[in-house]
């Protein structure tokens, strides 16, 4: 749980996901898209992977990727980002993490 | 000589029996033959009537004692022969039916056969008593009764359609208009619910888009309409905007474009990677692990159907959160006909006259 937490407060935006996890793949297209680049942590190539899992579906993700935080908050899996998308409320978490104009 | 006379008493006594149960069935039929639930009678009556031939010509003359005896035995000579010829014609009837039952056997087995054939080519056969498209007892139940819901929402649809035209143009208030639109959102909701259901029952079957209209279909997009076609329909029906109006609707536009990108290049790269994984050469010893990892696979593709159908509930929300009770109401309308035409179309096209091959 603490490696998840740790890395999650790393950089502003942090995504846990899966090397062969196509959701996660269409979630870091949608950051690209938004000109935001995501810290990814692939669980799945992480020696402490398994633990990572069980610790992302304690905080509620139950994929448990793709799993994203913005400013080392969960925001929630792929259902909670197009959601808040959507509504117009992701644009305004991701400003000060943008890497393009 | 006493056996024969002991015999002869009995023939008599089963003959009084079979005159009795002909008169009856004479009374009741207007027929000589009795009934072939009867048939124990007539293989009894088989098994005597050879008997009594056998007797007549071994006896080299017959009791003439009586005039009783004579008439008697006209009539059950009579008799018998009537019977032999129900017996026969019985018979005859019972090889007909037997026939028939065995070709209808054949015919079914073919029907299995074929009807097996096309589902391994994927085809869909509805079927009410089988029901049967190739999946598990459950599944196919889930499919089965997806069907008759999606049916029953299209016509439920149409009247909320109609409601909706009659509203707007009898000019009612905004608050029985909200209602009205609140009751055709909360419809599109129903309609992901029981989507929500045929998913888990099979996935794959929403997306061959089977269940809808030839011309929906040409539309389809990871199991449903596209979000992005939704906009299009809805904003071309709904001039003028406040600036704040256009700016949410630009936005929502923006994003909602961007979603469906994202789900779309999702999907594409798990076509990708599933046709990796299915061109592997088996060989290779890890065939377990391989097959494991492709059904895997399949198995998002239900991630992806349920994320594509949040966006579509998702954008008619918005939709719905930008707009006034009116522009929803006008927007919703535009929305329904749209989809109800493109219906109609797919039955004009189905129906077209055809140049024969």
């Amino acid at each position: 749980m603490e490696k998840v937490t740790s890395l999650a407060s790393e950089k502003g935006v942090v995504l846990f996901s899966k090397s062969s996890c196509c959701m996660c793949y269409a979630v870091k297209i949608l950051f690209q898209e938004l000109g935001v680049t995501p810290m990814v942590h692939e669980i799945d190539q992480d020696p402490e992977g398994w633990e990572m899992e069980k610790a992302l579906k304690r905080l509620g993700c139950n994929g448990p990727v793709p799993a994203i935080f913005i400013g080392g908050k969960l925001v929630g899996s792929t259902n909670e980002v197009m959601s808040l998308h959507l509504g117009g409320g992701l644009l305004p978490m991701l400003k000060p993490y943008k890497t393009l104009c | 000589m006493s056996s024969l006379s002991t015999e002869l008493t009995r023939r008599m006594a089963i003959y009084e029996q079979f005159h009795q149960i002909n008169k009856w069935g004479d009374t009741f039929n207007g027929e000589d033959s009795p009934k072939t639930g009867s048939s124990t009678v007539l293989q009894v009556d088989v098994r005597l009537e050879n008997k009594a031939e056998y007797i007549s010509s071994e006896k080299t003359e017959p009791p003439r004692s009586d005039q009783e005896t004579n008439k008697p035995t006209d009539k059950i000579q009579r008799r018998l022969a009537q019977n032999r010829e129900a017996a026969r014609k019985s018979r005859l009837r019972k090889k007909a039916y037997v026939q028939q039952l065995e070709s209808s056997r054949l015919k079914l087995a073919q029907l299995e056969q074929e009807l097996e054939r096309a589902r391994q080519q994927g085809l869909y056969i509805s079927s009410a008593s089988t029901g049967y498209f190739g999946l598990s007892a459950a599944a196919n139940a889930g499919i089965t009764a997806f069907e008759m819901e999606y049916g029953n929402w299209v016509e439920e649809q149409n009247k909320k359609i109609c409601e909706l035209r009659s509203a707007l143009q009898a000019h009612i208030t905004d608050i029985e208009l909200h209602i009205l639109v609140e009751n055709s959102l909360n419809h599109y909701c129903n309609l992901f619910h029981i989507k929500a259901d045929a998913a888990k029952a099979d996935v794959f079957y929403l997306i061959s888009g089977i269940w809808r209209t030839t011309a929906e279909r040409f539309f389809h997009w990871i199991g449903g309409f596209r979000p992005s076609e939704l906009l299009n329909v809805v904003m071309s029906q709904i001039e003028p905007l406040t600036d704040q109006q256009q700016l949410e609707v630009y936005n929502l536009q923006q994003s909602s474009q961007q979603a469906e990108d994202a789900l779309s290049q999702g999907i594409d790269r798990l076509q990708q990677n599933l046709a990796e994984s299915v061109a592997t050469d088996l060989s290779s010893g890890n065939y377990r692990a391989q097959v494991a990892a492709a059904i895997d696979k399949l198995q998002a593709l239900e991630g992806f159907v349920k994320q594509a159908d949040h966006l579509r509930q998702q954008t008619l929300q918005q939709m719905a959160r930008i707009l006034t009770t009116r522009q929803a109401a006008r927007g919703l309308l535009a929305l329904g006909e749209y989809f109800h035409r493109l219906r109609a179309l797919s039955s004009l096209w189905s129906a077209r006259p055809r140049e024969p091959a």
